[in-house]
Formats: structure tokens, C-alpha cells, sequence
């Protein structure tokens, strides 16, 4: 069943890992060579355009190609018919493939080590400008595809809620239209005409506005297939139910709304931004918390019934209870683990007054390598493991070994990031190749330099493992059919849902009233002010 | 729409929570004056050595009627200038930076003195230090492969 839609959803995932284990690659070189224990293999040109390059595969290319494929193999099963557009859902596959390598031949040759903020006047090769933004491109006609097939059943299902998956995907790609607006405008008005000689200056405080305006909520764009899977594969798949469809709804609405209107917690520390608004930002910034605390909630509460239904007694017995063989399961607690641990550290950062001590601190990289490298990411692969068998009809090679393979992740993460924690309170900046200071702060940071090279070795043990097992797994005979139908069901299936839980008009009424304000104002006051413009400058 | 009790409960700790750590934001922004950086000021990058204020004479410590400081620095590939700044402790000072290149970060580890420099706009720090000692300036924006090698000294001496 759904044979084209389950190719192309497995080409995109391809693609998506292959990036990832590159990037790793990357990854492990940087650590070694950030620790300044290997004087040998320091070298400031290829460091930074690994670090660009690992940047943009682990943040954009893998991303995106992932969310895509998850997305038509959901659309697919949980909608019961076609994609849309079969057609199309290739040729955004090419336009995004196409951007990636265009992108990566300058990130690969040194040419676009701008890092993946790519914050101006530095200047990249417009060769990288133009093949990012093909790959965004890729992505908004993936959203097309995901909202169409949505409206289409609407009109052949009249008053039948839309099944969770696919409203949650939906949600994604409706906010991901939204959240992508602000660096299309910065690659098409400013980086792109700039870098190609056709403007002279460009208004770096403006870029930074119009890149926070992406840079936040793409954080969500990327979590949102792991919040999905947790509501929507993890109770099943732990024998169990989902403990509200509801709850799962109202989160994805917040997640939604509430994420796009809040970027300039990312410029707190910023001139071009007064006061004012960078408070009601922050307002913003925490009220995006409550959709994730309720997922925490839901989702441990699905998971503790399914682990007294396997026979957990006591308060924690239905932890030992549950099925620890089963990689998603696995997955699922150690993601919220995770999350748990960053999200305190992200409250930090979020916060108007203590951001000031840990901004752009090892702190940062640490925060956001747990809750993306470890929350998102293992719950990425766990996807994989749980899709492989019905997108290819073969079995996962070998269980036993993605089982471990999701620990030492977890057992990895942790081990990077909380030295970088450390790190980035004891005064490191993020973004630096090497350690050259004249400052007996140097040698506090020692051991946890080393502790970040043995992290980013068990983390590239762990994607070898990984890649392996899938591309193992596809190389062998086929077994039976795998069923689709194996969305996780509620306690109670909602029979019916109030019309904004199943659609989204009145959500983007609400986010663009907000955005008028949070960012149609800043803006505007900018593009008055006017400030002297900057040329491009190498790097 | 179904909700469980036990949800019920459990949205009532997560507002409280929301609200306790906004409140104690908004306490600290408006009674105690605690706002990141966020003079909006702008200048011309191109012809900052030209312009009155960040010419390379004038930059440094001055002394403020008040008692109070204004140190100009200015942020360029790859260091702050000037090269070193003394300052007395427990004084109020007041930073003014900003950058004839690229964007820069400047943060004094275990300090609040940090901001970023955006070239085209004057980036203002106001903050005291507490402690004696040298500590350094150190470069947290990604500014070229120089980048590591962007730091200078501070010296905070004891007062009179």
C-alpha cells in the first residue's frame, strides 16, 4: 500500500542520514581539534569550514530531509489515500537536493565558512545563499503537499477529526510557512542581491532581526517530528494508549502560535533591539514552555499505563515494567531525559537577566546539542528504526544492537554536553577553534576538553552503528508485510473536536496579528532608522 | 473534549510556574533596572576613525563629572582597542563599543559586562565591577579565522 509515497519518503530519509553521519564525521574531527590536545591537526581555515559545514547538514539537511520523509509516509497512512501530488513531492526532493549540493560545494571547498547563522558582513560565496535557499524552497512545497493532502480529506471526510499524526504535521508545516518568511526575506532582499555585487551594503542589524525570526522557531520545526512520534508511534508501540488526543492537540496549537513571535531571545545582547520588546519576547519565550511541560506530562502518563498494563506495580514499578527491548521505547524515556536536563538550562538561557552571563558561551552549544542532538535526534532515529520495516518490507537487521545503539547516544550527548555546560560558565566561548588566551582560565577548562573528545567518539560509534544496521537491514532478502495501521489510539478517541482543534484558520489570524506586533514594529522601526549599511568582508 | 483530572492539576503547576518566572523577571527588569544591552544608536562603520566619538585619541577611560566612568573601545579584527583597560572596582562604569568591520561579541567571563557589536550601531553596557583583579575581554562571535586570537586585558584595581 501507498508503494509511491512510501519512495519518496524513503529516498528523503536517505538523504537526511547520509548527512548526518558526514556531519558526525565532521563532529568528532572538531572536538579533537577544538580540545588543543592534538597541536598537529589544528588548523583554523578547516576547522571553521567543518564547523560551517556540520552546522548546516546537522541543522538543515538532515532536518529537513527527515521531517519531509516522515511526513509523506504520514500523510499517506494515517489519511489512507495518495500524497496530493506524488509528482511534486519529487520535485521538491530535487529542488532540495539540488540546493544541498549547491551549498555544500563552497562549505566544502572553504568558501562559505560563515558558520550556519551566517550572520553578514561576512560574506559566503553566493553560491551557498542561493543553494540554502533552494533547499527551504524544497521545504515549502513539501508544506503544500502536507496542507493540500489535509484539505482534500476534509472535503471527502466532512466533521471527521483529522487523525493526530497528520494534524501535528500539518501544524509543522503551517508553522514552518510562518517561521521560514524571515530568512527568505534576509537570502532574498539582502545576502543574495548583496553577495552578487547588485547592492553595496547591507544592514547587519536588520539580517540579524529577520534570521531571529527563522532562528527560533526552526528549533520547533525540527522537534515537532519527535513530539509526533511520542504522542503518536511510543504508546503503541509500549502496549499501551495515548493518555489524551486533546492534550496532544492543544500542544501542537501552542507549539504553533506560540513559537514564531518569540525570536529575539537571540538578541537580547543586541544593539539594533530596544528594551521593550525584548521583553515581550521573553513573555512569548516562556509561554512556549507550557506546550512542552504538557507533552512531558502526557506522554510519561501514556507510558505509565502502558507500564502497568504490563504489570508495574508501586509508584516506579511501571518503569522497570516496560519494554526495554524496544528501541522507540528506549528512545522515548532517554529523549525526555534529555529534555528535561536542557530544558532547565534553556529556562537560563531564555531568562531576560541571567542570559547575559552564559549568551554565546560553550553553554549554548552544550544546551542545544542535548535538547536537539539528543532530544530531537534520538527520537529521529528511533523513527527510523520503527519505519524501515514497513517503508522497505525488511526486518531492522539487528534489534539487539539499535537498542544499544540509542544508549550509547544518550551516553554520548551526555558525556559532550555537560562539560560544555561547564564549560560556558566557567567563561568559554562558543565558536572558537582553539584556546589561545593569555589567562590562567585556560587551564579550568582542560579536563573538559577531553571529556568532549570521548563524547564525540561514542556519539560517531554510535551513528557507524546506526547507518550500518539500516543500510544492512535494506540489503536483505525481504520479509512479509509490515502494517500500516499503527498509530498509537487514545484512551479516549476523540469522536468529535471543537473546529479550531481540527483546522487552522483562526491560529494564523492570531500568529500574524502577533507578528504584526512583535516583529512588524521592530522592523518598520529599523528600516526608518536606517542605519549606515556595511560592505561584505572575507573571512 | 475530555481532560483528565489529574492534566487539570498538572496545568495548574505549569501556570504557576510560568507566572512565578515571569514575575520574578519582571520584578528584577523594573524594580532593581536589570535589562540586557539595548542603547539603540547608530554610526557609520566606514568612517569611524573619522567620527568624534571613537577616533583613536579618544579612546579609553574618561572620568564623568559624577565620578562615574565611560570606557570607549572599539571592536575590530582582532582585538579590542585599546589593548588594555583599568578600571576601579565598585565604580559604576559605562561601556561604549562598536565596530568599523564585522560583528563582534564581547564578554568579561564571570561578569555581566557582555554584548554583541553590530557594526552601524553603538552597543552601551552599563555595570560595575566587584572584583580586583586582571580578567580579559573575550571575543564570542565567530569573526573570521582569526576569531580565537580577539581578546584583550582588564584590570580592576582597588578604588582612589
Amino acid at each position: 500500500m501507498y508503494d509511491k509515497a512510501k519512495s519518496v519518503a524513503l529516498a528523503n530519509l536517505w538523504i537526511a542520514f547520509a548527512a548526518f553521519f558526514v556531519a558526525i564525521i565532521l563532529g568528532l574531527y572538531q572536538v579533537a581539534n577544538r580540545s588543543g590536545l592534538f597541536p598537529e591537526i589544528e588548523s583554523h581555515e578547516l576547522y571553521f569550514a567543518s564547523v560551517s559545514t556540520h552546522g548546516v547538514l546537522m541543522g538543515f539537511v538532515l532536518t529537513t530531509f527527515f521531517i519531509m520523509g516522515f511526513g509523506y509516509y504520514t500523510a499517506a497512512t494515517t489519511l489512507k489515500r495518495p500524497l496530493w501530488n506524488n509528482g511534486l513531492a519529487w520535485i521538491a526532493f530535487l529542488v532540495a537536493l539540488g540546493g544541498t549540493v549547491m551549498a555544500a560545494i563552497p562549505l566544502l571547498t572553504g568558501k562559505a565558512s560563515v558558520l550556519y547563522t551566517f550572520y553578514p558582513p561576512l560574506k559566503a560565496d553566493p553560491m551557498f545563499y542561493i543553494g540554502a535557499t533552494l533547499l527551504v524552497i524544497g521545504s515549502w512545497i513539501w508544506c503544500l503537499e502536507m496542507i493540500m493532502s489535509v484539505v482534500n480529506w476534509k472535503r471527502d471526510n466532512p466533521g471527521q477529526v483529522v487523525p493526530l499524526a497528520m494534524y501535528g504535521t500539518t501544524a509543522n508545516a503551517v508553522m514552518w510557512l510562518w517561521t521560514s518568511a524571515g530568512v527568505a526575506i534576509e537570502m532574498l532582499f539582502q545576502l543574495i542581491p548583496w553577495s552578487l555585487g547588485l547592492m553595496d551594503t547591507v544592514d547587519p542589524g536588520l539580517a540579524r532581526t529577520l534570521f531571529s525570526w527563522t532562528l527560533h522557531a526552526i528549533v520547533y520545526f525540527w522537534l515537532f517530528p519527535a513530539y509526533i512520534a511520542m504522542y503518536t508511534i511510543l504508546p503503541k508501540v509500549a502496549g499501551g494508549r495515548l493518555f489524551s488526543d486533546e492534550m496532544a492537540r492543544i500542544a501542537f496549537i501552542m507549539l504553533l502560535v506560540i513559537s514564531v513571535p518569540i525570536g529575539f531571545h537571540h538578541l537580547y545582547m543586541d544593539p539594533q533591539q530596544a528594551a521593550g520588546f525584548k521583553f515581550l519576547h521573553m513573555l512569548g519565550t516562556f509561554g512556549v514552555a507550557i506546550p512542552t511541560l504538557l507533552t512531558g506530562f502526557t506522554v510519561l502518563a501514556s507510558l505509565e499505563g502502558a507500564g502497568r498494563l504490563r504489570g508495574g506495580q508501586g509508584l516506579f514499578g511501571w518503569i522497570g515494567a516496560l519494554e526495554w527491548k524496544e528501541p522507540m521505547v528506549v528512545a522515548g524515556m532517554l529523549a525526555l531525559f534529555m529534555l528535561i536536563a536542557g530544558g532547565f538550562g534553556g529556562m537560563i538561557n531564555a531568562s531576560y537577566q541571567m542570559n547575559t552571563l552564559v549568551h554565546n558561551t560553550q553553554w549554548v552549544t552544550g544546551h542545544f546539542h542535548l535538547i536537539f542532538g539528543g532530544t530531537t535526534i534520538i527520537m529521529y532515529l528511533a523513527t527510523a528504526y520503527h519505519l524501515w520495516p514497513k517503508l522497505t518490507g525488511r526486518r531492522i537487521a539487528a534489534r539487539g544492537m539499535a537498542v544499544v545503539q540509542l544508549w550509547l547516544w544518550a551516553i554520548g550527548m551526555l558525556v559532550l554536553t555537560m562539560p560544555w555546560h561547564v564549560l560556558g560558565l566557567l567563561g568559554q566561548p562558543r565558536r572558537i577553534s582553539s584556546a589561545p588566551y593569555d589567562s590562567p582560565l585556560v587551564e579550568q577548562w582542560d579536563p573538559h576538553e577531553l571529556a568532549m573528545i570521548v563524547g564525540g567518539a561514542i556519539l560517531l560509534v554510535s551513528a557507524l552503528l546506526f547507518v550500518l544496521n539500516l543500510l544492512i537491514s535494506q540489503l536483505t532478502r525481504k520479509a512479509e508485510k509490515f502494517s500500516d495501521d499503527d498509530w498509537a489510539v487514545a484512551v479516549y478517541p476523540p469522536m468529535s473536536v471543537p473546529r479550531p482543534m481540527n483546522g487552522f484558520a483562526l491560529w494564523n489570524g492570531i500568529i500574524a496579528v502577533w507578528m504584526v506586533v512583535a516583529y512588524g514594529i521592530p522592523i518598520a522601526q529599523l528600516l526608518i532608522l536606517d542605519a549606515p549599511g556595511s560592505m561584505p568582508w572575507g573571512y | 473534549m475530555h481532560i483528565d483530572p489529574l492534566e487539570k492539576k498538572w496545568m495548574y503547576v505549569v501556570g504557576v510556574m510560568t507566572v512565578v518566572m515571569i514575575a520574578s523577571m519582571t520584578y528584577a527588569a523594573i524594580q532593581m533596572n536589570l535589562h540586557p544591552p539595548s542603547n539603540v544608536e547608530t554610526i557609520d562603520p566606514k568612517t569611524l576613525h573619522l567620527s568624534d566619538e571613537f577616533a583613536e585619541d579618544n579612546l579609553g577611560v574618561t572620568t564623568n563629572p559624577d565620578g562615574s566612568l565611560t570606557v570607549r573601545m572599539v571592536a575590530a579584527r582582532y582585538s579590542f582597542y585599546p589593548q588594555m583597560i583599568e578600571v576601579p572596582v565598585d565604580t559604576d562604569v559605562t561601556f561604549r563599543i562598536t565596530s568599523p568591520d564585522i560583528v563582534h561579541g564581547v564578554h568579561v567571563p564571570f561578569t555581566n559586562m557582555s554584548t554583541m557589536v553590530i557594526p552601524g550601531y553603538i552597543s552601551e553596557v552599563n555595570t560595575r565591577f566587584t572584583r580586583e583583579g586582571e580578567s580579559q575581554f573575550l571575543c564570542n562571535e565567530y569573526c573570521g579565522l582569526g576569531h580565537d586570537y580577539m581578546w584583550s586585558k582588564l584590570k580592576v584595581v582597588p578604588k582612589g
